[in-house]
């Protein structure tokens, strides 16, 4: 018996350990290849004949008109800011309003807003540009990012399911302690219920910085071919057109190294609150 | 003592209440004409009463909206039924003489303007019941001879009985006017001849009911010989990604979770990276990496595997099956990360009544873990599922859609509905196409969700843990 468990137990370390492989070797591979030193695309062969940092080094100081990464970072960075602010502002209120207050339209409210999100999301953006162009935004590139951060952030307040389900876990006689205690239903939710509530918020407020940083098609759509103000994702992605992959393949490589350690850094630092979130969702 | 002092309230704003419970049949019934002309001079009742703010408020409401239709609303809603009349035209003018563009109607901005209007006018007439309750509230309360609630009390009472409101106005003025509107004005295009021959400002485009809907449908015709292969398509591989990640990401949790591994942190870190790296970055390293000349054929030939490189996304079978290959990459730690705790919460007693039974492991999978499992996660793989039709990145960042084909109106092989969308409108300006596809994807993934939502017990005790 304990033989058998035994070689179960090594199978098992070996299978995870082919499989981590497997996970991990795309990333190093994206790693390496912005160590390289010789230019151009694709190479027949996969560790580079030379190291170096020059990739990174020309990021910051070769920028062009079309490609201008560092602009990009600052770009990105601003709006994914005050979009986060916005949009967690809004999932909180909305995700607190259905989980623990009662009023009258609230399920019809939640109907609507399951119906809503069926429709291709990609569909209404279409409309949306042109109301944005209606309303004048599309004038210049600094109305632009405001549009954008308008468009992360306004229909921000219908993806309230995870942290609904959140809300729901906390128990309802503290609300009920609270209110014979005099406080209002407001003191409650500041002072009470979403200090409880850190794990969601924090969730909540990593996937909307996170959202703006790998948003390809909404953000390609409003700035069109504004490449100065361009987001790192689409940036990234005009890197790899045809016209530029030849010379911009490793420093494309480098870019997503760049931007990758931030999101992972924070990711991991807020895993704990990622589980939380959506395992607390679920038994609601 | 609580942490909260009880504060000194007038016992008569405590029992104010908003009649928000009495039904419209019943307000109507009961109040008396100055409460039924609230309802055309807005905010009458309460300004009779007292109630200034709260009456001029209403009031205000009012005069902005009849300003609105007499400048500009009236003349939109014209447009809007006929969609512009005058079209754009080349005037010779003597005086320069040069020919001249005159500006016709623009049969897009009539539509919008439209929209607008219609829906100002729905929220105007959802005032004028408000309104109208709130002139009954007061009425009623004058004759119990109760308090009547002063500006301050509306106030007050935001961060008490009304706190929804509070809270919703803002996520609701967004999702209005980002979602919304927009959905129900490309809702419209789709009984529109807004296509690529019919683009304002130049030209003026109709309705035309649901001739769109006809020619998807049609048999034999380009379009619907694209439609049925796309939608097969998207739902073989909704279905596929979402299983695939489901049950895989699920083992992989267990293996980890179970007694006999060492360093379970290790490898759940292993695994949780591909998650760190921003997910376009990963799929446009996936596209690179097994590119005709990337590193994946480069190791495969090294290594004698293959004769020749194999072209991934050239082929539409290898490009759907690498498509499905790359999602389980990137699907499985998420399912891994939130399985996690799930696992855990099953009774042991369950287990280990199975072991006693004398259960094989993999038994025990199939029979207790994998049951429950769904059991707890069904809204989650809806969903995913629905994430999954609507997958835009995935295939427009792995594949482009391609292989290319002829057979296809626009679309390639691996194209799901959305990316096809994307298509018509952003390429190729068929917005009335693009938005029938728009409407078909919703009605597929609106009969699949509520069947198998309404089957789930999550959705209906949701109150079940409070």
């Amino acid at each position: 018996m304990k033989a058998k468990q035994r070689i179960t137990d090594a199978f098992v370390h070996i299978m995870l350990g082919v499989l981590s492989i497997v996970w991990i070797l795309p990333i190093i591979y994206i790693i390496i290849t912005s160590f390289r030193g010789e230019s151009g695309s694709y190479k027949t062969y996969i560790l580079p004949k030379e190291w170096t940092l020059d990739n990174y080094i020309k990021l910051f100081t070769e920028t062009s008109s079309m490609i201008d990464f560092p602009r990009w970072f600052m770009n990105t960075l601003i709006i994914a800011i005050v979009s986060t602010i916005l949009s967690a502002f809004f999932v909180v209120c909305v995700a607190y309003c259905m989980s623990r207050l009662r009023f009258k339209m609230r399920k019809p409210f939640m109907n609507i807003t399951m119906i809503l999100g069926m429709f291709p999301g990609f569909m209404s953006m279409i409309a949306v540009y042109y109301i944005l162009k209606g309303l004048g935004f599309l004038e210049s590139g600094v109305l632009k990012q405001v549009a954008l951060v308008l468009v992360y952030s306004g229909g921000a307040g219908m993806g309230f399911y995870i942290a609904k389900g959140f809300f729901d876990t906390i128990p309802k006689s503290i609300d009920e302690a609270a209110y014979i205690d005099g406080a209002t239903k407001w003191d409650t939710m500041i002072h009470i219920i979403l200090p409880l509530s850190k794990p969601i918020i924090t969730y909540t407020l990593l996937t909307s910085f996170m959202g703006p940083w790998v948003d390809y098609i909404f953000a390609k759509i409003i700035m069109g071919n504004d490449t100065k103000y361009y987001t790192i994702a689409i940036g990234l992605w005009s890197m790899l057109e045809k016209e530029y992959i030849e010379f911009y393949y490793t420093q494309f490589f480098a870019g997503c190294v760049l931007i990758s350690i931030p999101i992972s850094i924070l990711f991991l630092c807020t895993q704990k609150y990622y589980v939380e979130g959506v395992s607390g969702a679920v038994k609601g | 003592m609580g942490i909260f002092k009880k504060k000194k309230i007038d016992k008569r704003a405590v029992t104010y209440k908003q009649p928000s419970d009495t039904p419209a049949r019943l307000v109507w019934k009961y109040s008396n004409v100055t409460t039924k002309l609230s309802l055309l001079i807005f905010g009458l009742g309460n300004l009779l009463h007292k109630q200034i703010i709260r009456g001029l408020i209403f009031l205000a409401m009012e005069v902005a909206y009849i300003y609105y239709m007499v400048t500009f609303g009236i003349k939109s809603i014209g447009d809007f039924i006929t969609l512009g009349t005058k079209q754009q035209e080349e005037v010779w003018n003597d005086a320069k003489g040069i020919y001249e563009y005159v500006l016709g109607d623009n049969s897009m901005l009539c539509l919008l303007y439209g929209v607008i209007t219609i829906f100002l006018t729905l929220a105007i007439i959802g005032v004028a019941y408000m309104s109208m309750k709130s002139a009954f509230c007061t009425q009623m309360r004058v004759m119990a001879k109760l308090h009547i609630p002063s500006f301050k009390d509306d106030l007050r009472s935001l961060k008490e009985e009304n706190l929804h409101s509070l809270l919703l106005a803002f996520p609701v003025i967004g999702a209005l006017v980002f979602t919304v509107v927009p959905l129900v004005y490309m809702i419209l295009i789709a009984f529109t001849s807004y296509d690529s021959t019919h683009q304002p400002p130049g030209n003026l485009f109709d309705w035309v009911g649901f001739e769109n809907f006809v020619n998807l449908f049609a048999t034999g015709g380009r379009l619907s010989q694209t439609f049925w292969p796309v939608l097969g398509w998207t739902l073989i591989w909704a279905v596929c990604a979402t299983v695939s990640n489901f049950v895989l990401g699920m083992m992989l949790a267990i293996v980890i979770n179970r007694k006999g591994t060492k360093a379970k942190g290790f490898w759940r870190f292993m695994f949780v990276l591909s998650i760190a790296v921003p997910q376009f970055v990963s799929l446009l390293s996936m596209k690179t990496i097994f590119n005709v000349s990337g590193p994946v054929n480069v190791l495969l030939l090294e290594w004698g595997l293959i004769d020749k490189a194999i072209p991934f996304f050239l082929d539409t079978n290898t490009a759907r099956i690498t498509i499905i290959l790359i999602n389980i990459w990137i699907g499985i730690p998420y399912t891994m990360l939130s399985t996690t705790g799930i696992l855990q919460n099953i009774p042991g007693e369950l287990y280990e009544a199975a072991r006693i039974d004398g259960a094989t492991a993999p038994k025990i999978f199939w029979k207790i873990t994998l049951p429950y499992m769904i059991f707890v996660m069904t809204p989650t793989l809806i969903t995913s599922f629905t994430g999954n039709i609507n997958n835009f990145n995935v295939i427009y960042l792995l594949s482009g859609g391609g292989p290319a084909t002829l057979d296809y109106h626009f679309a390639g092989k691996t194209d799901l509905l959305v990316t096809w969308l994307y298509n018509l409108t952003i390429t190729n300006k068929d917005y009335n196409m693009g938005a029938v596809i728009g409407i078909m994807t919703f009605v597929i993934l609106a009969t699949v969700s509520l069947i198998t939502y309404h089957r789930t017990g999550s959705y209906k005790d949701e109150g079940a843990f409070q």
